[in-house]
């Protein structure tokens, strides 16, 4: 291999990315259109789920039950009823997608035993919505049990029975602020990145098929290998560029706490940049026309990337064959190691798994870009 | 012409490609020496391309073997591909690179040495007569700039062999007369040219000559001796009418062949002497009048179409 081609090439293909505007809008306006889009456009958090209460009681204590549902913010009282009837009708109506109900003895019950049962109703047609709900509301009623078993055990000297009672112990680890963006925006890094790789590489060997420059580059003693690594240089460093800005835009505008190394952080993003840049490339050795590359690299990274990557929707919820499947969707591996910097701080050895999955699809990637691009017409 | 004439710098032998059921180039043998400057001369679809392109390296022939300077394209291609410029047809430059930085770029490619490099651009630029536009992007220079621009690439490097495949098609006269100028310096070198061409004038050029034909070469000499071979002798006829004369003449005895060339027409006979009076007779019978018959050197193209359309068609 002779560095001085490949360098030559490295020069050639920056001053045509600096030149062209369309490559120029993938390399740098894209990763920031699509941090805001998604960073802020995707939110899991649900604020003021309409919440029905029919307090058959209305005493102190099922008042300060009820307040423990609203005060967080997750939950508004869109109605008070006073009937079963009205009940149905709210829920029908859609006016609340939940309803607690408190038994007329709640207070006396509680009083007497340490326990007593509420009833929450909720309106499962948004399913999405109702799981969220639902975690909420079990919080709060952890929370008020932890509390009133705390304050028996002070009067009583026993825990209350029934005996057994599970104690839910409500604790949530490392997003404690429960912020789904914290969650999110380092999977939004990943997807990013995933999709503008492949879009800027696919263009690459394709514009010289169609602009007709490959028949004079391949009848000189380049080598594809020269041809390959030439290329890929400056989308290589753009890649890093963009991952830096997403990066830092990610802990300093959308304020997600950065826990991991700096080092840890480089050597992985290395290797998803190595694995998306060449997933770009093979399609560039195969399709002549930009623009069919272009929409091939979307089509290929866009779907499997937002849908499977477990970037929003958890890998571990989905059917056992979608499991199976998302194992060769490798953005998910750098989701999962993105999210483990960020939040927990991860290293590398703790990392093993995910990166184990890239570097198998790095290594298949490497293999095949550089048996794809033959000096040839036919 | 310089060097030894026994030494050999491209050698084709039995080349051919199909393209599907289209023998594109059939059984192909030809040797070019260096300071030749050799032509593949045909219409379009003979399969000029096609083989330029093998020559390249850049399509792999379905059989026969292509040696430049002794080293095999097909099975060492990048040594090949160092002793040859190639430039391709369609313009193959980047249109959003300057000037500058398409020379630079091929020099690398060519691993020039730097100093050598700028001398050699500095020198081809000038016999273009591009330095003024070193800077400007090669999208936005003329046709003929475009084509001296892919010679100075195709230059920049010494190659033995320099591929130019129907270099001055659509190229203005001055800029063409730049670029024989700098291939006839090259020929002094020793440098060995083959290019292919549907000019007849550009063919008179060469120093040799393939005359092709549905991926065959009918006919490879000197051009000088391409002519001795054409059959019969040629006559020329001026006239206000020679598409009417052309008419009158055709398919008469002894007429083997005739040519629209502008206000006259050629006419191949095979007996000057007994035809002239023949076709004089003729053309005032048939109210012409006497009309100025002589006999005319032939160019290539006379003897192309007497070699492959038997001087019938148009």
């Amino acid at each position: 291999m002779n560095i001085r081609r490949v360098f030559a090439m490295a020069f050639k293909e920056t001053l045509q990315v600096w030149r062209d505007p369309r490559s120029l809008a993938i390399a740098l306006l894209m990763p920031v259109m699509q941090m805001v889009m998604l960073g802020y456009g995707v939110s899991l958090d649900i604020k003021h789920v309409p919440l029905c209460v029919y307090d058959q009681e209305n005493s102190q204590e099922s008042r300060a039950i009820v307040e423990r549902f609203t005060a967080p913010g997750w939950f508004s009282i869109s109605q008070t009823l006073v009937s079963e009837a009205d009940l149905r009708n709210a829920m029908d109506r859609g006016e609340c997608s939940m309803a607690i109900v408190i038994p007329v003895d709640f207070s006396r019950t509680l009083a007497t035993t340490g326990s007593a049962p509420i009833q929450a109703i909720f309106d499962a047609t948004d399913v999405n919505t109702t799981n969220i709900a639902l975690g909420y509301a079990q919080g709060t009623v952890a929370q008020a049990n932890a509390q009133t078993s705390a304050q028996w055990k002070a009067a009583h000297g026993v825990h209350p029975s029934p005996v057994g009672q599970v104690d839910v112990e409500p604790s949530t680890w490392f997003n404690e602020t429960l912020d789904s963006r914290n969650f999110i925006i380092p999977g939004v890094v990943a997807v990013i990145l995933a999709l503008v790789g492949a879009q800027l590489t696919s263009l690459t060997i394709s514009r010289e098929w169609e602009r007709g420059t490959m028949e004079q580059l391949i009848s000189t003693p380049v080598t594809a290998l020269e041809v390959m690594l030439g290329k890929l240089m400056p989308y290589f460093l753009i890649g890093l560029l963009d991952a830096a800005f997403c990066l830092v835009s990610a802990v300093y505008w959308f304020d997600v706490p950065f826990r991991g190394s700096l080092g840890t952080l480089f050597v992985t993003t290395v290797l998803f940049l190595i694995v998306v840049l060449g997933i770009g490339y093979l399609i560039s050795v195969r399709i002549r026309s930009q623009l069919g590359a272009s929409q091939i690299a979307l089509l290929v990274t866009m779907l499997p990337t937002t849908l499977l990557s477990g970037y929003t929707f958890p890998i571990e919820q989905m059917p056992a064959p979608i499991q199976a499947i998302t194992l060769i969707v490798y953005p998910r591996y750098y989701v999962t190691i993105l999210r483990a910097i960020f939040l927990k701080g991860s290293s590398l050895p703790d990392l093993w798994a995910p990166l184990l999955g890239l570097f198998i699809f790095a290594l298949i990637i490497i293999w095949l870009a550089t048996r794809a691009f033959h000096k040839r017409l036919d | 012409m310089s060097g030894n004439p026994i030494e050999v710098a491209v050698r084709v032998q039995g080349l051919s490609k199909n393209f599907g059921t289209v023998q594109a180039v059939r059984n192909v043998n030809f040797s070019v020496s260096p300071g030749d400057i050799f032509g593949l001369v045909g219409p379009d679809g003979a399969g000029k391309t096609t083989i330029m392109r093998m020559l390249a390296g850049v399509l792999s022939p379905d059989a026969g073997s292509i040696a430049v300077d002794g080293v095999d394209v097909s099975a060492n291609p990048e040594q090949a591909k160092l002793r040859l410029s190639y430039m391709p047809q369609r313009f193959g430059l980047y249109e959003d690179l300057t000037v500058a930085e398409n020379i630079f770029f091929y020099g690398e490619l060519f691993s020039v040495p730097r100093t050598e490099r700028i001398a050699r651009s500095k020198e081809l630029l000038e016999a273009a007569g591009l330095q003024a536009f070193r800077r400007r992007l090669a999208g936005q220079l003329s046709g003929g700039m475009k084509q001296k621009l892919g010679l100075i690439c195709a230059l920049i490097h010494t190659p033995q062999v320099l591929l130019l495949d129907e270099p001055t098609t659509g190229v203005d006269p001055v800029s063409r007369r730049d670029f024989w100028a700098i291939l006839y310096d090259l020929r002094e070198r020793g440098v060995a040219i083959v290019l292919s061409t549907a000019y007849m004038d550009e063919a008179e050029r060469c120093t040799r000559l393939a005359l092709l034909h549905t991926g065959e070469i009918r006919l490879c000499d000197t051009p000088a001796r391409i002519k001795e071979a054409m059959p019969g002798t040629l006559l020329a006829i001026s006239s206000a009418h020679p598409r009417f004369l052309r008419e009158i003449i055709a398919g008469k005895p002894g007429v083997l062949g005739t040519l629209l060339m502008g206000d006259r027409i050629h006419v191949r006979v095979d007996d000057p002497a007994r035809r002239i009076p023949e076709l004089q007779i003729l053309l005032a019978d048939q109210g012409v009048g006497i009309a100025d018959i002589v006999r005319a050197e032939p160019g290539i193209e006379d003897v192309f179409v007497a070699l492959l359309g038997q001087g019938n068609k148009s």
